[in-house]
């Protein structure tokens, strides 16, 4: 029997408070896809660190080909063959392909020579990339690529793969994982991070999966449940979101006509003839990759950005285009941004006059301009006890909570003024499995008593465990509203999947 | 410990200014405990005390409301000449005139003239994105230069023997004492009224929340539904006004009349009393009375340590050093680490 490619054995990490990983043990042969499965905080970009020389483990050994390895540094580990693709891509936009290739190798290479050498890769991979083309006109599935052509001119024996679907559509992930058989099929490790379970059960042959800093199970994805590979990945039964059926949508709370508002400098995007309707008692879901003009939507939706007329958006029939913030909220529409610390709340604020910044319109806490403290602190205990926010009290500074946390008060915050339609952007993100359950439970049952619920999210299976209604925004384009229990996944990819790639369903030459 | 840090940064300054002064040929000890102690330990000097802390307390007040918002208004000095030019209009109009009514007047021409001063940058910065910051401080040397040419062409005195100054403003033109023969003028009692009702303001009403808000996250502003405009407008009116206020008052009070030694450098010492005062205005009155102490005290130590009159300009800028240097230390730890490999 062939050594194992890469053996972790007891390896430990502590952080001042946190023992980030505990007596870690896992090993992976040579062609095995093995997945690293665990939720945020669970410690494996630790154990990356550690493998890819980024951080030293305090104990524990590291084996490599059956020989003890010690990696110092990053370019020790590539020096042995590791290849790391991040989830964050260290890209310069304005330059080409090969440019940044030949930016991130180790030792210079002649520019002809890694010309050849690139194109020899592309060709054996059949990867779709002009080496020619800058940077900033790729999608974000190409610009992945490129840096696993850069992994694999070093040709590596272990190649980490970091979240690397978190942000592509599902035909660029059917694509990637092409990819990354062939790579296995050539002999190189594969070690495949992620917390997406129906795509490790369609790629991996083994999966360790870790908790809290700990292995609490190994197991072969293939033949594993999918609920029981959650349950041992959340540490608790996973609970099911409980809905009515067959609730009838009722009349529109929230239209939509043709808003077109110009992107904010200098990297927005310009939202064209946005169209839709949201009813009573639906969850609205739109879907898209980042930076399509979610961001726009929602504070256009607001009323952070105006409409060009008032009629662009109608609230209950009253059209509110040219409403701002404050009477938007007053009438009922509230939204919650993305961006928790800084736009939905101020980190530097205490709870309580957090619950002040939008929660005032309509709700009696500052009658005549003068805040009623006691009035504030009430309504902030409610919502922390209503959503378990695990803080020490309304007088906590919104900084000191964890970002799930945070997002749990946020959310109780506006769902506690029980508005008539409510606009989230990426509700449960960076949210532990547990409370971003007990949110999406809130606004099915916001839904069911009537009010009209928008979810923005770039979270596929978020977005069809909850929506009645989906579509899709793309370069600030919105499609037609389809159910969701008519839609198949691939027709949403394609629909996702716009303008950019190779698998553009229309106009791939519309932003040059 | 942020609170703290203010009172750590008086006491640093008065060591580090015993040394300078030591190292100089001075009497340091001598020299810095009349200015940081002999002006409160001495009852007879209290009324000097007060009539040159209300005009600061008066325009850091203002201040501390900007920059709570991230407004810089650094130009009050030029609201405060031009709030003194302004009352002084009113009062050469209404010369010979007697009635209740001139000094209300007069103090309502102040805070308009302050504020008009102010506007400019509010709108440039609003309309045009221009830093208030450079036209705030630049519009005070144009209020000094309108100054100079009022009391030197229109203004001047016909019956001055030439000097370049206006004429006496006349009793009723003039702040009431609190008591027959006393220093103190009514602008005390009126500043501390003002600092109450601007902490009130900050603490209780959704305008201070608003102004809190904009300084600290302006996207969050927007999101709640506050306008960071009407916001950088308010902050910068209130500043102008309550510094003409105080401009009024000083040539309403101690000076009586406009001269060209009426701009005094208040404007720019209340920047340090809205910092030593923690941007609170409860804490603007200890700021304000701990400046106006170093005023007071470095004219004792002119006359027993033989001081420069330079000495009061270096210690109120070193305590503003040392304060700025305290806060950063008591917010951030100085950590040596080798560079990574």
């Amino acid at each position: 029997m062939t050594p194992s490619r890469l053996a972790l054995a007891h390896i430990s990490k502590s952080f001042p408070g946190v023992k980030a990983n505990e007596d870690i043990s896992l090993s992976v042969r040579p062609g095995e896809i093995h997945a690293l499965l665990g939720e945020n905080g669970a410690g494996k970009s630790t154990l990356v660190k550690i493998i890819y020389g980024v951080q030293q483990a305090d104990e524990g050994a590291i084996q490599w080909d059956g020989s003890p390895v010690a990696i110092p540094s990053p370019k020790a580990a590539r020096k042995l063959g590791i290849g790391m693709v991040f989830q964050h891509f260290s890209l310069f936009d304005a330059m080409s392909v090969i440019e940044n290739i030949a930016l991130g190798l180790d030792e210079a290479v002649d520019r002809d020579v890694l010309k050849a050498r690139v194109a020899a890769i592309l060709d054996s991979y059949s990867l779709p990339l002009d080496p020619e083309r800058a940077v900033h006109t790729l999608s974000v599935g190409e610009r992945q690529r490129i840096e696993i052509v850069r992994c694999l001119l070093q040709k590596p024996k272990l190649l980490i793969m970091d979240e690397p679907t978190s942000v592509l559509t599902p035909q660029e992930v059917e694509r990637l994982f092409l990819t990354l058989r062939q790579i296995a099929m050539g002999g190189c490790a594969i070690l495949y991070i992620s917390h997406k379970l129906h795509e490790i059960k369609a790629l991996c042959e083994a999966a360790t999966i870790l908790r809290g800093g700990k292995v609490v199970a190994t197991c072969d994805p293939k033949v594993e449940s999918t609920k029981r590979m959650a349950e041992l990945m959340i540490g608790a039964e996973l609970r099911q979101i409980e809905r009515k059926p067959g609730g009838e949508a009722g009349a529109a709370r929230l239209s939509v006509k043709a808003l077109s508002l110009d992107g904010e400098p200098p990297f927005g995007t310009d939202l064209e003839a946005v169209t839709f309707e949201a009813r009573a008692g639906e969850i609205l879901g739109i879907a898209g990759v980042a930076g399509n003009g979610q961001s726009e939507l929602l504070t256009a939706l607001s009323g952070e950005r105006l409409a060009g007329s008032a009629n662009a958006i109608a609230l209950d029939g009253r059209p509110i285009g040219r409403e701002g913030a404050g009477p938007r909220r007053a009438l009922g529409l509230a939204c919650v941004p993305e961006e928790r610390n800084g736009h939905a709340a101020v980190p530097d604020f205490s709870l309580a006059d957090n619950a002040v910044l939008t929660a005032r319109h309509r709700l009696p806490l500052a009658p005549l301009g003068v805040i009623s403290r006691g009035d504030v602190a009430r309504f902030a205990t409610a919502v922390i006890q209503r959503f378990d926010v695990r803080t020490t009290g309304p007088a906590a500074l919104a900084r000191s909570l964890s970002g799930g946390n945070l997002q749990k008060f946020i959310m109780g915050r506006e769902i506690g003024q029980t508005p008539s339609v409510l606009v989230v952007c990426q509700p449960t993100w960076g949210v532990d499995a547990g409370a971003a359950a007990a949110i999406r439970q809130e606004l099915v049952d916001l839904a069911a008593k009537g009010s009209a619920v928008v979810v923005i999210s770039q979270d596929l299976d978020e977005l069809l465990e909850l929506a009645d209604r989906l579509c899709v925004i793309n370069e600030g384009r919105l499609s037609a509203a389809r159910d969701v229990a008519t839609l198949g996944i691939d027709e949403i990819g394609l629909m996702m999947g716009g303008v950019h790639g190779a698998d553009a369903p229309h106009g791939a030459d519309a932003h040059a | 410990m942020l609170y703290a840090s203010p009172l750590i940064a008086v006491g640093l300054t008065m060591l580090i200014g015993t040394f300078v002064f030591t190292a100089m040929g001075y009497d340091g000890l001598h020299a810095v405990r009349d200015i940081f102690l002999t002006p409160f330990l001495e009852p007879q000097r209290w009324p000097d005390l007060g009539v040159k802390a209300a005009p600061l307390v008066m325009i850091a007040l203002g201040l501390a409301i900007g920059f709570r918002a991230n407004v810089w208004n650094i130009g009050a000095e030029g609201q405060y000449v031009m709030g003194a030019i302004a009352g002084t209009g009113v009062a050469l109009a209404t010369h010979g005139l007697t009635g209740w009514w001139i000094l209300p007047a007069m103090a309502l021409a102040g805070v308009i003239g302050g504020m008009a001063w102010a506007a400019i940058p509010a709108f440039l910065r609003v309309k045009l994105q221009v830093s208030e910051i450079l036209t705030s401080l630049m519009l005070t040397y144009v209020a000094v230069q309108a100054l100079y040419y009022l009391v030197r062409g229109p203004w001047k005195d016909p019956d001055g023997f030439n000097f370049p100054q206006t004429k006496m403003f006349s009793a009723a033109q003039t702040l009431p004492a609190m008591a027959e023969g006393s220093l103190v003028h009514l602008g005390i009692p009126v500043a501390l009224v003002i600092a109450l009702v601007a902490w009130l303001v900050m603490e209780k009403t959704t305008a201070g929340y608003a102004v809190k808000v904009v300084g600290l996250a302006p996207a969050a502003a927007r999101h709640g539904g506050f306008s960071a405009d009407k916001v950088t407008w308010a902050s910068l009116l209130a500043g102008g006004g309550l510094a003409g206020l105080a401009g009024l008052f000083e040539a309403a009070g101690p000076f009586g009349q406009l001269t060209p030694q009426f701009p005094t450098g208040y404007g720019f010492t209340a920047i340090i009393v809205a910092f030593l005062g923690r941007l609170n205005p409860l804490g603007i009155v200890f700021g304000g009375v701990v400046l106006a102490g170093t005023y007071v005290g470095g004219e004792i130590a002119q006359t027993t340590v033989r001081l420069p009159q330079a000495a009061t300009g270096m210690f109120q800028a070193l305590l503003l050093f040392v304060l700025l240097a305290t806060d950063v230390l008591v917010r951030y730890r100085i950590g040596w680490k080798a560079r990574a490999a």
